[in-house]
């Protein structure tokens, strides 16, 4: 029925709003004040800010995960931004319904199964490392590369790169078949070569969508929990994987750091996610 | 030239059919390990095939009440941010009005905050009010994630919906319930099922939210796999893997059509 006047929008907005909003609100005003020491589970109510001070002293674990988690995120991001960029072009020259489908597929594996999935595959006793084996690269486990579980994150590198690269290449080439292929042809007839074209046709025209996209992964990879967890080391690990060891600890005093730890990680997310839609509004 | 055409044709296939392996490819990694039994290390396939692990899992309790629980928790959550995103979804769909671009970002706060902080924050606040580890607090929870696909998802089909048939409706004298049943759910079935099926996904998947609300007590599949990755048998650990993809496998078998349309907006939930 078309509103009536009288019937505000809002009244039907409120059920979803409400919810949101208080949820939201509720749970950061919680982490705010447990962060600082205001709500704890032991009872001492007095704000103070010692978790932000222990947290964020320059010999706290705190910057080498900082420091960690910026390496994983920028590496995933950096590779799979390039390799979708890629695919995506390659795709965009054929037609087919099927890449597409072929490429929502992986949304039916969710990260943690993911990594579990790599991790059965990748791991020194792994399949990849029996059939190692087979083909006579190697004849013990301690032979083979350690690329889950590895000091460097190599393992968490991989898991995040071929999950994100679907979903980038799908953003790349919803921005290329919506537009005409006019551009390119035109450079083509000019006499411009298949690398030229790419660089000064194709890739100014996907790049707003694709740094849009790109913030986006890099948001998600920072801050989710899973595949770090499972596919890391006790050390370095990354920041939210800290945050809830901390959260989680038996010493009830720990739970302010780890609530300072999660904060620090929702602001750099945010900054990131509205960097991202400036940039999408800008087009 | 024709010899580089061929080239170029045989390349192209066999990228593509790499493509597809690549994709059944997990399956048939958690199919050998959970079907097989002592494959040790050197052996490059199985040797020995079994059901045993099968039958265990499914006769193991805790697996089997997993399971149910799950299931009954992504049911609630996604019934529930159907009934929300309904009303929410038509208005921005279908009106201008002042403020709207306000409520869009409101609504979508919840993909920007990470679930870690959410769920942590929430975890103070459920344990003083008694949510925590119960059912109902672990749903709320997982409203969260869900509620701002559903909305996105319905809103732009809102946006294609034409109000002008409820009115033919009105003038041929159908009562509104009538109109709202037999006109307008009837012509957002494909996009409801779509919206309830990716809520249910995203719930059935969860594991932070699960874990920091639920506090043990509460315990689905994701919960029950990331233990066992952690450090477990591997047959065990494929076996629930294979139980946790198996509803999102079939679902976006089902849907993949419509998925082009929708699946890249629910993909960063996972």
């Amino acid at each position: 029925m078309r509103g009536h006047p009288l019937f505000s929008p809002w009244l039907s907005l409120a059920p979803a709003l409400t919810i949101v909003m208080v949820l939201l609100g509720a749970s950061l005003l919680y982490a705010v004040a447990e962060s600082m020491d205001f709500i704890s589970v032991i009872g001492q109510d007095e704000i103070s800010l010692n978790a932000y001070r222990e947290t964020l002293n320059l010999n706290s674990e705190f910057w080498i995960s900082l420091g960690f988690s910026l390496w994983i995120s920028i590496a995933s991001t950096f590779i799979s931004s390039a390799l979708a960029l890629l695919l995506a072009v390659w795709l965009s020259e054929r037609h087919g319904d099927a890449d597409t489908l072929a490429l929502n597929w992986n949304l039916a594996f969710p990260h943690l199964v993911w990594s579990v999935a790599l991790l059965l595959f990748l791991s020194q006793s792994g399949l990849l490392a029996r059939w190692a084996v087979a083909l006579g690269l190697i004849s013990t486990p301690a032979d083979f590369p350690i690329l889950v579980r590895d000091r460097f994150g190599i393992g968490i590198i991989l898991s995040y790169i071929s999950k994100e690269i679907p979903f980038l290449t799908l953003t790349i080439l919803a921005v290329l078949r919506s537009q005409s292929i006019g551009y390119d042809v035109v450079a083509e007839n000019l006499g411009a070569g298949r690398w030229q074209r790419l660089r000064y046709v194709t890739i100014p025209q996907v790049m707003p969508a694709l740094l849009a996209g790109a913030l986006l992964v890099f948001g998600f990879i920072f801050s989710s929990y899973e595949v770090p967890a499972l596919l890391g080391v006790g050390y370095p690990r990354a920041l939210p994987v800290l945050a809830l060891r901390f959260f989680l600890d038996p010493d009830l005093r720990a739970r302010s750091e780890g609530m300072v730890i999660s904060l620090v990680i929702t602001l750099i997310v945010s900054v990131v996610a509205v960097l991202s839609l400036k940039i999408e509004e800008r087009e | 030239m024709s010899r580089y055409n061929q080239m170029k044709h045989t390349f192209t296939y066999t990228l593509r059919i790499l493509l597809y392996l690549i994709l059944i490819a997990p399956l048939l990694l958690f199919a050998a390990y959970a079907f097989s039994t002592r494959w040790f290390f050197p052996q490059p396939f199985p040797v020995e095939w079994t059901m045993g692990t099968f039958q265990r899992a499914i006769n193991d309790s805790r697996t089997l009440s997993s399971m149910a629980q799950g299931v009954w928790i992504a049911f609630l959550v996604s019934i529930l941010s159907l009934i929300l995103a309904l009303p929410t979804a038509r208005v921005l769909g279908l009106r201008k009005f002042r403020g709207r671009q306000l409520a869009w970002l409101l609504l979508f706060l919840p993909t920007v905050i990470p679930p870690l902080a959410v769920g942590m924050g929430l975890n103070i606040l459920f344990l003083r009010i008694g949510l925590a580890g119960t059912i109902t607090g672990v749903v709320l929870a997982h409203i969260i994630p869900t509620l701002p696909y559903t909305i996105f998802t319905l809103s732009s089909a809102f946006a294609r919906f034409d109000e002008n048939y409820e009115y033919q409706a009105l003038a041929l004298g159908a009562s509104p319930w009538q109109i709202f049943l037999k006109v307008t759910l009837r012509m957002m079935t494909p996009s409801l099922v779509v919206a309830t099926l990716f809520a249910f996904l995203i719930s059935w998947s969860q594991y932070l939210l699960t874990l920091l609300i639920g506090g043990g007590q509460v315990i689905t599949l994701p919960i029950l796999l990331f233990s066992a990755a952690s450090g477990g048998n591997p047959s065990i650990i494929a076996m629930l893997s294979l139980l946790f993809v198996a509803p999102p496998v079939m679902v976006i078998a089902f849907t993949a059509r419509s998925l082009n349309q929708h699946g890249n907006e629910i993909r960063e939930q996972y």
